[in-house]
């Protein structure tokens, strides 16, 4: 077990909360991501193999697919992010790539992304001040990218109009703490 | 100071008072009240200043295309120019002062242009100010430059926040007057999306201003128990304070909501304003129609306003300009003002109709087929100068002249994609045409449908019709009894009498004179019209001014007005402040900033950070004692190329490359050869542009069969990958091959000098072999550290040293960095920055950026043998055009001063020894030059014409900007090791 010392993306050894009325935005390390892109011709045996391996299916366009340890969402097509928790998943690539073997390429995203999930009633008030997402029409278990403060992000919606986790490029996870805490604050 | 033209009523809460000062001078108000109508309920009818003429002037109207009642709101870093008075909601507290006087609104000595106005009239410096050519920079363009402009800026950094804003709609419905409202209850109970926007803070629009009755109630409570009603519907959006500024593409529409404006300062982490980007899929533009004024001798004292706006002030803010007033005319509405002032007691002496046969109306003089010739009253207007039907003339003493020449719908936003309105004969106005942005309805007034009745009528249909277009069915409910007066006008422009100046724009100073003067010197066409006199250009965008100019010019060149035409309105509908554009992209938060992962690590360090980009990367680390910059990155080279130096590298793009085809693709990429890599090994490849000049360079490493992990630089990852995309997706869509950037999502970091193998391997788990044999330059590898972390190594080198370069998982990069600091302390080692990081490739001779400058190819690089004949790749084809294959083409070589204590100058250009220093003798430029402290002088690499060939030349190194001139010694770019000996130990 090697003994290296993790920070959040935000610098810290324990993920930051900030809390704002009707809203409360905190940062999420604990989480591996990988990507999986089905290689040509063989989509169906990638969609195949993932029951079997992340214990739900791959999901379509623009969906999210939640199961007990693992969740699936597309990014492009024939191409998906899985996620789960880091600490018991740690080797999450690894797993993949071996399960899926030559069906699909895998990289591994974990540290690629910076997570923030904000959650309560004024969460689409505070999208509505930060990107052309419509986060007031995004239902329940879906996925989009949006350009956040000229950031390329992901945006999930958990809770249609209550809870979403912003994902955006791991390196600019303190600008994008500022831009949500700032749009937070900016709210009346 | 007791309000003297308060009336009664009105909407302003006359129980409560607010106090405010203008130009230093106490007043009262109420709330509801506007400045400007809180200024005329104090018996302030002068304003402002005219720009040009500085003519003494009162407000014009009670809306935002007022001209004239421009203010500078609020003291301090708050302050703001040009604000109308007529929109600024009155709050306790606010100070105002006018504008573009001096030393007061009463008495400004710039007044004195009024007497030379024979020599300041339209195009006068076109003519002026040329001679003698000297005084133009000293003289001339100094006292302009103070004269020009209205308002001032406070020249402080403004204090307040900006938002932007972002929102989705089914109807945007702009304008909440009679039809707007009509609409937004008809989509609104349709279960539709919809946002309505007014300007003002309260919705109702011309409802407010009027004693028009809406079913059983006055149309203020129509309007505002509607507001009440839609206020309540969850899919319905109510946004007062929000001019809408634009029509954009695709169905976009900007808007500024003035949050905080009416309150004395916004709360802490408030925006003061917020502009919204409105995604809309139908429009419906219910922005009324605007009063236009007739122009005559001296049209512009202070007292003379649209007759619509004297109403306005007396019903909906309970105010008169004056206790006696009168109303010059042409249509049957102008009449309506004289009416609604004798219901609020004011003395009205006389309406003056120009049509010889107007009907009589109001309850007072009518004088029909009369003109007014004259006002007099310079201060502020004592009486009006006619002349009667039978050309006699009479003065009628009055303080206030409502005037008006019809209603003009309000177009402006149909023409922001290049739409021209459509005469309308019958209304002797422009109406939409039928050019209208995509998606976008016409309703109400705007329309041309100028009576109450049809408002609500035309406004309900028309969003049914907008949503039956998006497949939401509306039903169209019958509307409540109100007006349906029909419209009985004679056009009539301007007067055509006296010797003085009739005012067109008053915002511009232009008059009936400068149209004649634009005709007479050939300026006919509207356009020429409008840039000649500056007619229409203001901040009001003429829309007050524009009908009136473009009817004088018809009549003059003999053509109809619809022939005649009219220029093109352009965003914002009224002036928005520049913070409102930048929102919350300022000074630090300007664009995001990426941080490295030892980012943390090295500031506690004490580093000195550049920007690269949107990187911050540590440009060097002081050590105590160390005064110059200098001093630190001549210490860390000198410390690496010693034993062992640190640098995070995490910074280049990596771009990870899987598939059955990933070889081939890289393979066509790359113009050397990459197919053939074996697993296990990376490869410098260099990929060039389709007319084969250098784009990018980097390493690719080979992790696995079908699995790649390419670099690219810092400055073009994201172009690179893009590139690449473009290359998968539309070159070679049938390459099994799939790419995603891995920049992220890995911390780099560059272990170089003799002893970066030594400290590696206190670091690197035993199971790995990193000794030269089993680990030769150019080796890569997974592998694990500290005891079990998954990290890649790869065995490259940019400072030419022994080197190395480590990659785990970003969130381990900052103990990774500690630990290496901690593992190499017994081997001296350093941290170094970007300082040291060019230092050293500059010693080596590698290429960067600098030298991959988007005109050299791999032949200038020395790099012509590596582009590949056997292969097609991106830009090989190309690459071997003859203009880029010169026999004196530029090559890649170093320079090294003849004086060593001389400064070689990335930048200088290269010249014969003897050679005068011009273009014409240009051999070549130094792109890279650098102090290397292993060298013990400045040195350069760059491009010199047929620089193999001449080394041990002196030419001369040239820079004019930098007082540059020096003789260099063409040397190899290589400084330091060039057999490469220590790369490969």
């Amino acid at each position: 077990m090697h003994d290296l010392i993790a920070i959040t993306p935000l610098g810290g050894t324990t993920a930051q909360t900030d809390s704002f009325p009707g809203l409360e935005i905190s940062e999420q390390p604990n989480w591996a991501l990988a990507s999986v892109s089905a290689r040509h011709g063989v989509a169906k045996t990638v969609h195949k193999t993932a029951p079997n391996l992340i214990g739900i299916d791959l999901p379509e366009v623009g969906k999210v697919n939640s199961g007990l340890e693992m969740t699936a969402f597309w990014i492009g097509p024939d191409q998906w992010m899985v996620m789960a928790a880091h600490d018991a998943h740690e080797d999450l690539a690894h797993m993949l790539r071996t399960g899926f073997g030559s069906s699909a390429s895998v990289t591994e995203q974990t540290d690629g992304w910076a997570r923030f999930d904000v959650e309560g009633e004024n969460t689409v008030a505070m999208f509505e001040r930060l990107c052309p997402l419509d986060a007031k029409a995004m239902i329940s278990n879906s996925v989009s990218r949006s350009a956040i403060e000229h950031l390329g992000c992901l945006v999930i919606c958990s809770s249609a109009g209550y809870k979403f986790s912003v994902l955006c490029p791991r390196s600019s996870a303190a600008s994008l703490h500022h831009a949500l805490c700032t749009a937070a604050k900016g709210l009346s | 100071m007791k309000q003297i033209n308060r009336l009664a009523g009105g909407q302003v809460d006359q129980t409560k008072t607010l106090n405010f000062h203008f130009d230093g001078a106490a007043y009262r108000g109420h709330p509801g009240d506007t400045l400007a109508s809180a200024l005329l309920a104090n018996g302030v009818r002068l304003m402002g200043r005219s720009f040009k003429y500085h003519r003494p002037r009162g407000v014009l109207s009670a809306g935002s295309e007022e001209p004239n009642a421009l203010v500078e709101l609020r003291g301090g870093n708050r302050q703001e120019p040009n604000t109308r008075a007529t929109t600024v909601e009155l709050f306790d507290g606010l100070t105002a002062q006018s504008q573009n006087r001096w030393p007061s609104l009463t008495f400004d000595a710039m007044e004195i242009n009024d007497k030379f106005s024979n020599f300041l009239t339209a195009g006068f410096y076109y003519k002026t100010f040329m001679w003698p050519a000297a005084f133009w920079e000293k003289v001339y363009e100094p006292i302009i430059r103070k004269a020009a402009g209205l308002g001032s800026l406070s020249q402080q950094d403004d204090p307040d926040c900006y938002d932007k804003g972002f929102l989705h709609c089914d109807l945007l419905i702009i304008g909440a007057g009679p039809a707007g409202l009509a609409a937004a209850l008809t989509a609104g109970n349709a279960g539709a999306q919809v946002i309505v926007a007014d300007e003002d803070f309260a919705f109702g629009g011309r409802l407010n201003a009027e004693t028009i009755t809406v079913g059983d109630q006055s149309g203020a409570d129509w309007a505002a128990q509607t507001a009440a009603e839609l206020a309540t519907m969850p899919n319905v959006r109510l946004m007062s304070r929000t001019t809408v500024i634009g029509a954009f593409d695709h169905g976009i529409y900007g808007a500024v909501e003035r949050v905080s404006d009416h309150v004395a300062v916004p709360d802490t982490g408030k925006p003061r304003q917020i502009l919204w980007r409105i995604y809309t899929q139908r429009t419906l533009l219910c922005t009324g129609a605007l009063d236009r004024p007739i122009a005559f001798e001296n049209n512009d004292r202070p007292g003379i306003m649209l007759a619509s706006a004297m109403r306005s002030y007396a019903n909906r803010w309970a105010v008169t300009p004056d206790q006696q007033v009168a109303v010059f005319t042409n249509h049957d509405d102008g009449h309506r003002t004289a009416t609604d002032m004798l219901a609020k007691g004011v003395n009205v002496a006389a309406v003056i109709d120009t049509r010889e046969n107007a009907p009589r109306i109001a309850d007072c003089e009518l004088i029909a087929g009369a003109q007014v010739i004259d006002a007099q009253g310079r201060l502020g207007l004592k009486g009006i100068r006619l002349r009667t039907q039978d050309g006699r003339e009479r003065v009628i003493r009055c303080g206030a002249l409502g005037v008006s020449g019809g209603w003009n719908p309000n177009v402006h936003m149909t023409c922001h994609q290049r739409g021209r309105p459509v005469w309308n004969e019958r209304l002797a106005a422009f109406c939409p045409g039928a050019d209208l942005p995509r998606g976008m309805l016409v309703a109400g007034a705007a329309q041309g449908d100028f009576s109450t009745a049809a408002a609500l009528a035309k406004g309900a249909a028309a969003a049914a019709a907008a949503l039956s277009d998006i497949g939401i069915i509306a039903s169209v409910p019958s509307q409540p009894e109100t007006e349906d007066g029909d419209v009985n006008i004679t056009p009539f422009w301007y007067v055509k009498s006296g010797s003085g100046r009739a005012w067109l724009d008053q915002q511009n100073d232009v008059t009936v004179k400068d149209i004649k003067l634009a005709h007479q010197e050939n300026f006919r066409s509207v356009e020429h019209l409008k840039r000649y006199t500056t007619l229409g250009m203001a901040t009001d965008q003429g829309k007050t001014s524009n009908m009136g100019g473009l009817a004088v010019m018809a009549e003059l060149t003999g053509k109809s007005i619809p022939e005649t035409g009219t220029t093109i309105f352009r965003p914002p509908y009224t002036p928005v402040a520049i913070g409102t554009f930048a929102g919350r992209s300022t000074g630090a938060d300007f664009r995001p900033t990426r941080l490295t992962p030892s980012h943390k690590w090295a500031a506690e360090q004490g580093a000195a950070f550049v920007e690269v980009g949107m990187w911050l990367r540590a440009q060097w680390f002081p050590q105590a004692g160390e005064t110059h910059w200098r001093q630190s990155v001549d210490r860390e080279v000198l410390a690496t190329r010693k034993s062992v130096g640190v640098c995070d590298v995490t910074t280049l793009g990596k771009i990870d490359v899987q598939g059955s085809d990933a070889a081939t693709f890289l393979n066509k990429i790359y113009c050397n050869g990459f197919a053939k890599l074996a697993v296990g090994k990376t490869r410098y490849g260099l990929m060039l542009r389709e007319d084969g000049i250098a784009m990018d360079d980097g390493t690719t490493a080979r992790l696995g069969e079908d699995h790649f992990v390419m670099t690219t630089t810092t400055a073009n990852a994201v172009g690179v990958y893009r590139h690449m995309e473009f290359a998968r997706q539309c070159l070679w869509p049938d390459l099994d091959v799939q790419l995603i950037s891995t920049t992220e999502a890995w911390a780099q970091y560059a272990v170089a000098g003799p002893n970066s193998r030594n400290l590696l391997r206190k670091i690197i788990d035993p199971a790995f072999d990193i000794s030269n044999e089993a680990f030769p330059f150019m080796a890569c590898s997974e592998i694990t550290v500290c005891g079990g972390l998954r990290a890649r190594l790869f065995r490259i080198s940019f400072s030419g040293e022994l080197a190395f370069e480590i990659a785990v998982p970003t969130r381990y990069g900052d103990a990774l960095m500690r630990r290496l600091m901690v593992a190499g302390e017994e081997f001296d080692v350093v941290p170094y920055g970007t300082e040291a990081l060019g230092v050293m490739r500059i010693e080596k001779g590698h290429a960067a950026g600098n030298e991959l400058n988007g005109t050299t190819s791999a032949q200038n690089l020395g790099m012509g043998r590596m582009v590949s004949k056997k292969k097609d790749s991106i830009g090989s084809t190309l690459s071997e055009r003859e203009g880029l294959n010169q026999p004196d083409m530029l090559m890649f070589v170093g320079f090294k001063p003849v004086d060593s204590n001389a400064k070689v100058t990335a930048g200088a250009h290269l010249m014969a020894k003897d050679a005068v220093a011009n273009a014409a003798n240009d051999q070549g430029y130094i792109t890279s030059a650098a102090y290397s402290p292993c060298l013990g002088s400045s040195i350069g690499i760059g491009f010199l014409k047929n620089g193999g060939d001449r080394k041990g030349e002196i030419i001369r190194a040239v820079s004019p900007l930098t007082g540059t001139d020096i003789q260099i010694e063409v040397v190899s770019a290589h400084f330091i090791d060039p057999e490469g000996e220590r790369l490969r130990a």
